[in-house]
C-alpha cells in the first residue's frame, strides 16, 4: 500500500496537527491532544461533544465547529477515544448548561463514553447521550438498538448543535438529537476493502467484480455479496433497504446524504445521486436538503452510504441553521 | 514452590509484553475475519508504550499491572484499552498489599479483576469474547485453591482451561461486541479476544513458575 505517511503509529497525532494547523479559524487544540475543540464557544448554552475511532475523516473532529459540536475525542485508527478523552472534551464544552455526548453505538465508544459519563457526573458535569444506529444493515428492525451509527450521525449533530445554539435546555436538545437519529435511516455498499496503516494487508476482502451490500465503516461484513451492479442498480438496491425500514414515504420532505467510504470518485457518488434522487421523485418523496461528497469516510475504502432522514417543521428549521465546521457549512462561515 | 515474590514481577509483566508483540499479526488476522483487524495493532501500541514507558523503573507485580492497566485505559482507548485495562488495574489493587503471592492471592487478584470488567461490560460466558477464556481459568484457579493443589499445578491447569475456552469460541455465535451483528456468520472463527486473553494468562503462568520459590 503506497501511502503518504512517516512513522503509521504517529498517523492520528500528525493528522491533527495538520488538521489544527489548516482549520485554524474553526477548531483549536486543548491541553488533552486527543480532543479538539471549536474556537469560541459562546457561552450559556449546552455542551455538544462527540468522538470515535480516526480513519473516518471528515468524521468526527470535521463537524467541530459553529453551532456544531464544541468538542470531539479522537482515538486511534477504527478504534473508540478513551474514557478520559471523552472526559475532557465534556470538560472544555461545560458552560454549567450541561452536556450532549451524541455518539454513534459501537462497543468500544459505549463502554468508554459510560465511564467518561460516571467521571463526569462525579465532577458535577450534567451529562446525557444520545446513540445513533442509523445503519439499516447491521441488524434487523426488531433490534435497533444493536445497530450501527454510520453517516447518519452527521445529521443527530447538526440537529442537536443546532436546537443547543437556540439556546435550548439539555433535554430539549437531547430529545431533539434522538428524534433526528429516530428520523434517519442509512445502508453501505462497499466495492473494494480498506487496509489500516500499520497492516500490511486490507483487514478483509470483497472479491474482484463483487459488491458487499450493507457494508459497515469498518468493514463490518454486511447483508450479502452480490456482482457489481450498475449506479442505477446499486442505488435501487440502496433506496430498496433504506426506504421500507423507516419507512420513508410519498409526500415526505427528507435530507438526503450520499457519502463516499473514501476512494471513490466524487464523480462517481453524483451518478449515484442522480439515480437515488430519480428513484425518490418516481416514490414521490421529496429532497428538502442534499448532501453529496466524502461526508463519512472509511479510509480508502471503495463504495458509498446513502442516508435519509424524514423532515418535520422542527427538523427543517435546525437543519437550516447556519454553521461552520470543516466537514459541514451551512450559510457563510464568519 | 507456594508463592513469588511481589518485587520480582517484572519478569512476568515482560513476558506478557512479548507475548502480545510476538503474536501482533496473528492477532490482527483473526480480528480481519470477523473483526476490524486492529486487535494486534492496538494491543502491540499499548503494550509497547507500558514497555517503554517502564523500562528502567522497579516494578512489582501488582504495581506492573496496575500501571499497564493504565496506560491501555487511558492511551489506547477502543474497547480492548478499557477491557484489559479495567482487568489489569483490578488485579494490581487485590495485590497491592502482598509481598509474597500465594496461589490463593493470585485467584483473588484474578477473581477482583473479572468482577471489576463485569461492572463495564454485559458479557457473559458463552458470548464469544475473552470472557469465555477468563472465566474457565479462574474457575480452575479456584478449584485448585480449594483442592490445596501446588501452586506449579494449578497453573498449568489454568492455561489448560484458558486455551480450551478460548478454542470454544470458534464454534459460538457472537452474542456481544462488533462481531455480533454478524450472527451466524461469526461461526468457525475464534474470538480474537479470546486469543489475546489466553496468549496473556499462558504467558502470566509460565513466567510465575519461574519464580517459584
Amino acid at each position: 500500500m503506497q501511502r503518504i505517511i512517516n512513522d503509521p503509529d504517529n498517523i492520528v497525532d500528525e493528522m491533527l496537527e495538520g488538521f489544527l494547523k489548516a482549520h485554524a479559524d474553526i477548531v483549536e487544540a486543548t491541553a488533552n491532544p486527543r480532543v479538539i475543540k471549536a474556537r469560541n464557544i459562546p457561552g450559556a448554552k449546552v455542551g455538544i461533544i462527540t468522538g470515535g475511532g480516526s480513519g473516518h475523516k471528515p468524521a468526527f473532529i470535521g463537524y467541530v465547529g459553529k453551532n456544531m459540536c464544541d468538542a470531539a475525542a479522537v482515538g486511534e485508527i477504527f478504534s473508540s477515544p478513551t474514557a478520559a478523552a471523552f472526559l475532557d472534551a465534556a470538560k472544555v464544552a461545560d458552560q454549567k448548561k450541561g452536556v450532549a455526548c451524541l455518539y454513534g453505538n459501537y462497543s468500544g465508544d459505549n463502554m468508554n463514553v459510560k465511564m467518561a459519563v460516571a467521571m463526569a457526573k462525579k465532577e458535577g458535569i450534567a451529562i446525557k447521550t444520545v446513540i445513533a444506529n442509523d445503519d439499516v444493515a447491521s441488524a434487523p428492525a426488531d433490534q435497533r438498538e444493536k445497530r450501527r451509527g454510520v453517516a447518519g450521525e452527521i445529521f443527530m449533530w447538526k440537529v442537536g448543535a443546532a436546537k443547543a445554539a437556540q439556546g435550548a435546555s439539555l433535554d430539549e436538545v437531547i430529545a431533539a438529537a434522538q428524534k433526528a437519529v429516530d428520523s434517519t435511516r442509512s445502508v453501505g455498499i462497499g466495492l473494494s476493502p480498506c487496509t489500516l496503516p500499520a497492516a500490511d494487508h486490507p483487514n478483509f476482502a470483497i472479491k474482484p467484480s463483487t459488491m458487499e451490500i450493507g457494508i459497515g465503516h469498518h468493514g463490518e461484513p454486511g447483508m450479502k455479496v452480490e456482482p457489481l451492479g450498475s449506479a442505477e442498480d446499486i442505488a435501487k438496491i440502496m433506496v430498496n433497504i433504506v426506504l421500507p425500514d423507516y419507512p420513508f414515504k410519498e409526500g415526505d420532505q427528507t435530507a438526503v446524504l450520499v457519502s463516499g467510504l473514501g476512494a471513490t470518485p466524487v464523480m462517481e457518488l453524483y451518478v449515484l445521486y442522480n439515480e437515488i434522487e430519480k428513484l425518490l421523485q418516481q416514490k414521490g418523496i421529496k429532497i428538502y436538503k442534499n448532501y453529496v461528497g466524502n461526508y463519512f469516510t472509511s479510509l480508502e475504502m471503495k463504495g458509498a452510504t446513502f442516508t435519509m432522514m424524514k423532515l418535520d417543521d422542527e427538523l427543517k428549521e435546525l437543519i437550516d441553521m447556519p454553521a461552520c465546521s470543516m466537514g459541514l457549512k451551512e450559510g457563510v462561515c464568519s | 514452590m507456594t508463592a513469588f515474590d511481589n518485587k520480582k514481577g517484572r519478569s512476568i509483566l515482560q513476558a506478557m509484553v512479548r507475548s502480545i508483540q510476538q503474536n501482533k499479526t496473528h492477532l490482527s488476522d483473526i480480528d480481519g475475519l470477523i473483526g476490524d483487524g486492529d486487535h494486534g495493532i492496538n494491543m502491540n501500541k499499548g503494550f509497547s508504550l507500558f514497555e517503554k514507558e517502564y523500562k528502567d523503573k522497579e516494578l512489582s507485580f501488582n504495581e506492573g499491572l496496575e500501571k499497564l492497566g493504565t496506560t491501555l485505559m487511558n492511551k489506547i482507548g477502543g474497547s480492548m484499552g478499557s477491557i484489559y485495562g479495567t482487568l489489569f488495574i483490578g488485579m494490581g489493587e487485590a495485590g497491592s498489599r502482598l509481598t509474597k503471592i500465594s496461589l490463593a492471592d493470585l485467584t483473588a487478584m484474578i477473581e477482583k479483576g473479572y468482577s471489576k470488567l463485569s461492572e463495564i461490560i454485559e458479557a457473559r460466558p458463552g458470548d464469544k469474547t475473552l470472557i469465555d477464556t477468563l472465566a474457565p481459568a479462574l474457575e480452575s484457579l479456584k478449584k485448585s485453591t480449594e483442592k490445596k493443589e501446588d501452586f506449579k499445578t494449578a497453573l498449568i491447569k489454568m492455561k489448560a482451561a484458558a486455551k480450551a475456552g478460548s478454542d470454544s469460541t470458534r464454534e459460538l455465535k457472537a452474542r456481544y461486541g462488533r462481531a455480533s451483528r454478524l450472527g451466524e456468520r461469526s461461526i468457525g472463527v475464534p474470538d480474537a479476544g479470546s486469543v489475546s486473553c489466553r496468549l496473556l494468562l499462558a504467558a502470566m503462568g509460565d513466567a510465575i513458575v519461574e519464580l517459584l520459590e
